[in-house]
């Protein structure tokens, strides 16, 4: 076996990982922080010569699809999403639990605890527990890497998908990483059972007693798992569960070594004999996880009795936010002395537009009409880039929720009686999930404007390809929004005039109007030029 | 040995930089490394920071602890008071001194500079004015890296092959270029510290 070392962040861990352990296909959207696995496997010769699918599609959910298709044909495949990205791709995520795996299924899901650059800080370890699959938490870059391997083992010896949830910190942290010699991919080979996807009621109920039963060898996978250790300790008076990436926070804190036993969670379902041995011999157990108190609130169960659990719940660490070494240290009673505080003077400096950025000018004509002339709260936006409208100097903006729902509550809003009724879309989340919220509206004949900020890329998380590249036009009038309505304008300053004009006039118009300002994100802009020069 | 690091700046500045070079000399040392960099929304110019830790022994957390680094290197002078929780007693605040102003609120500079001064152990440095003076204005995260080079224990010849290696494909003028600006900033802090 060969010692390749390589310098590779948790993203970049797993990609490397699954194009080693095999897969065939990489299928994602873009998301913070999920990102970097697919642009990794996009950028890896070696997935190149393996031919390894590995181009982004139109939304987590086609994501989960495509990748079960691939688990169909026999292939080991891999989906990644950020964990808000998983509530898109909820219904194949659930219902593969039931169909089941053919070739080796893993979805990649990275949790965003304290929001970071997300909507929420949802835990998708609940969602892995609710589907009934084994969910993976790597602790490190090298587990990281690893687990694929196992993940793919544990899929295709139970025939079940398999959950791998990292978050920000690891997704986004660089480290030594030990690679392995690849293995082959998969030959193309259907399910020995041809009706095993057809969830049917009849063969559904059949399935899901198939899973249910699968349950114990679950489980019993977690007590045995090289992931998963019960470290011993002298000092009884407190046990700790440490799941993922919390244990590194933990033994940051005991250089030399924890004094109490110590259960490293990596692997799930909980594993019950280990942790039943921990609560028996020590006289209080605190739970370590980054997100929401899962395996805390599991263990104090809804009556609280018995067992003495402290946590999140119990005010030891808080409820919300990423856990870091020295919440962890107050946790376990150790002191740390800090640095001195932030001096007053220094001011918060949030994100913002770029300068010269098409969406600033879009922002200019839209504040000079709609809130000039009707106030503010006529705009519902989404998820890009362009949300940063919210702050000011712009401060155009009323809603950001999920990807797609501008258009939707514009509709919503519509149908209460708002006039103007706004909708702003970028082009990347228009074709995620932007184009059934307008034929909602085309087929209710709404007065709605949808503004489709066309920037021919995925800015938000650094320049992917959009699916609307080129075609924005053609797929609105596709759904039916009337060719007099659909306008083009390039939003640069000098246009600022012809900007608002469309605009006024589009107010005129009962009915769905579609204004697309088409300019390319300055970022990819830069960028291209730069490859150009270089050529 | 072990350095723990807070690299500060604003998006788009190019803090990783710093990490690649200083990066390189830690892992051809044989030294364990960790590096928590922000990716995402912040990028568009909003604070970053990343976490960069190099060590002898394995490193357990991907987050340097409050009150444990041994340096804060910012190339930008508000920015590096951001972060004084983290840096420890013994440890060393080394900041360019020239500013990026792109919130309107941006501070007094004589306030960010005497806040700086007031730190028992600084350097202050007008990184983007050195750079200039070596007629590399774009090597201002190089001579930052110069002038921390004095406080860490690794390999500075390292630091320059990492110059060489990273920015090597842009051609002979640029490495150099970028040498000259990371030893005038080691000269500086060597006059200073």
């Amino acid at each position: 076996m060969s010692k390749k070392r390589m310098l590779l962040l948790g993203d970049e861990a797993i990609a490397q990982g699954a194009i080693d352990a095999g897969a065939s296909g990489f299928y994602a959207y873009p998301g913070t922080p999920s990102t970097e696995i697919m642009e990794y496997a996009q950028h890896s010769k070696f997935a190149a010569e393996r031919n390894i699918h590995r181009t982004w599609s139109a939304n987590e959910k086609t994501a989960a699809e495509g990748a079960l298709g691939m688990s169909y044909a026999g292939k080991r495949a891999m989906a990644m999403m950020k964990h808000v990205g998983l509530n898109v791709a909820m219904d194949p995520f659930v219902n593969s639990g039931i169909t089941g795996a053919n070739g080796g299924m893993i979805y990649t899901v990275a949790d965003d605890p304290s929001m970071h650059s997300s909507q929420d800080e949802q835990d998708s370890r609940i969602l892995g527990k609710f589907a009934l699959i084994p969910i993976l938490e790597p602790s490190s870059q090298q587990e990281a890497y690893d687990m694929v391997f196992h993940g793919y083992q544990l899929s295709e010896k139970y025939m079940t998908p398999v959950l791998m949830r990292i978050t920000t910190r690891l997704a986004h942290s660089r480290a030594g990483v030990e690679v392995r010699d690849a293995i082959s991919q998969n030959d193309l080979k259907l399910p020995e059972d041809k009706r095993q996807f057809v969830l049917l009621p009849a063969i559904a109920r059949k399935r899901y007693k198939v899973l249910l039963e699968n349950q114990k060898n679950f489980l019993a996978e977690s007590e045995n798992s090289v992931w998963n250790k019960y470290l011993d300790g002298n000092d009884k008076s407190r046990g700790i569960i440490a799941c993922g990436l919390a244990y590194n926070y933990l033994m940051e804190n005991y250089p030399d070594g924890c004094p109490h036993p110590v259960i490293k969670l990596c692997q799930y379902p909980a594993p019950e004999n280990m942790i039943k041995k921990l609560v028996e011999e020590c006289e209080e157990v605190l739970v370590l996880e980054d997100g929401m108190p899962m395996v805390e609130a599991d263990l104090r169960g809804l009556l609280d009795r018995d067992v003495k659990v402290k946590g999140r719940m119990t005010g030891e660490l808080p409820r919300d936010g990423e856990l870091n070494p020295n919440l962890v240290a107050a946790s376990l009673g150790l002191e740390m002395k800090e640095g001195s505080p932030v001096p007053e003077i220094v001011k918060p400096r949030p994100p913002k537009l770029c300068s010269g950025c098409g969406h600033a000018d879009m922002y200019n004509a839209i504040n000079e009409v709609i809130k000039g002339k009707y106030g503010d709260g006529h705009v519902f936006s989404d998820i890009g880039c362009y949300t940063l409208g919210a702050l000011p100097p712009y401060q155009s903006i009323n809603s950001c929720v999920d990807m797609g729902a501008s258009i939707t509550m514009a509709k919503g809003a519509a149908d209460a009686g708002l006039f103007p009724s706004i909708a702003v879309i970028g082009d990347s989340t228009f074709t995620h999930s932007g184009m059934t919220p307008l034929l909602d509206a085309v087929i209710d004949k709404n007065n709605i404007i949808v503004f489709i900020a066309d920037n021919s890329t995925t800015g938000m998380t650094g320049g992917q390809k959009s699916h609307a590249e080129g075609r924005a036009v053609e797929i609105v009038k596709g759904l039916g929004v009337h060719p007099d309505h659909i306008r083009t304008i390039v939003p640069i300053r000098k246009n600022h005039e012809e900007f608002v004009k469309i605009i006024e006039e589009e107010l005129e118009y009962d009915g769905v109007s579609v204004i697309i300002p088409q300019r390319e994100c300055m970022v990819t802009l830069a960028q291209k030029t730069r490859a150009a020069k270089k050529k | 040995m072990k350095c723990d690091i807070i690299l500060a700046g604003v998006g788009g500045q190019g803090i990783l930089s710093i990490a690649t070079v200083l990066g390189y000399a830690a892992v051809e040392s044989g030294f364990y490394l960790k590096q928590a960099e922000v990716h995402g929304m912040s990028q568009r110019g909003g604070d970053v920071q990343s976490n960069f830790r190099i060590s002898d022994k394995p490193i357990f957390s991907d987050l340097v602890p409050k009150g444990k680094a041994d340096l804060i290197i910012s190339v930008e002078p508000m920015e590096s008071l951001r972060y004084l929780p983290y840096l420890s007693e013994t440890g060393w605040l080394i900041t360019n001194t020239s500013p990026f102003k792109n919130i309107p609120d941006y501070p007094d500079e004589e306030k960010v500079i005497a806040e700086i001064k007031k730190q028992p152990r600084h350097i202050a440095i007008d990184a983007d004015a050195i750079a200039k003076e070596v007629k590399n204005p774009r090597g201002m995260n190089m001579v930052l890296v110069g002038a921390a080079s004095v406080f860490m224990d690794l390999d500075y010849e390292l630091m320059k092959k990492g110059i060489e290696v990273i920015f090597g494909k842009k051609g002979q003028e640029i490495v150099d270029a970028n040498i000259a600006a990371l030893n005038a900033g080691r000269e500086f802090s060597k006059k200073n510290k």
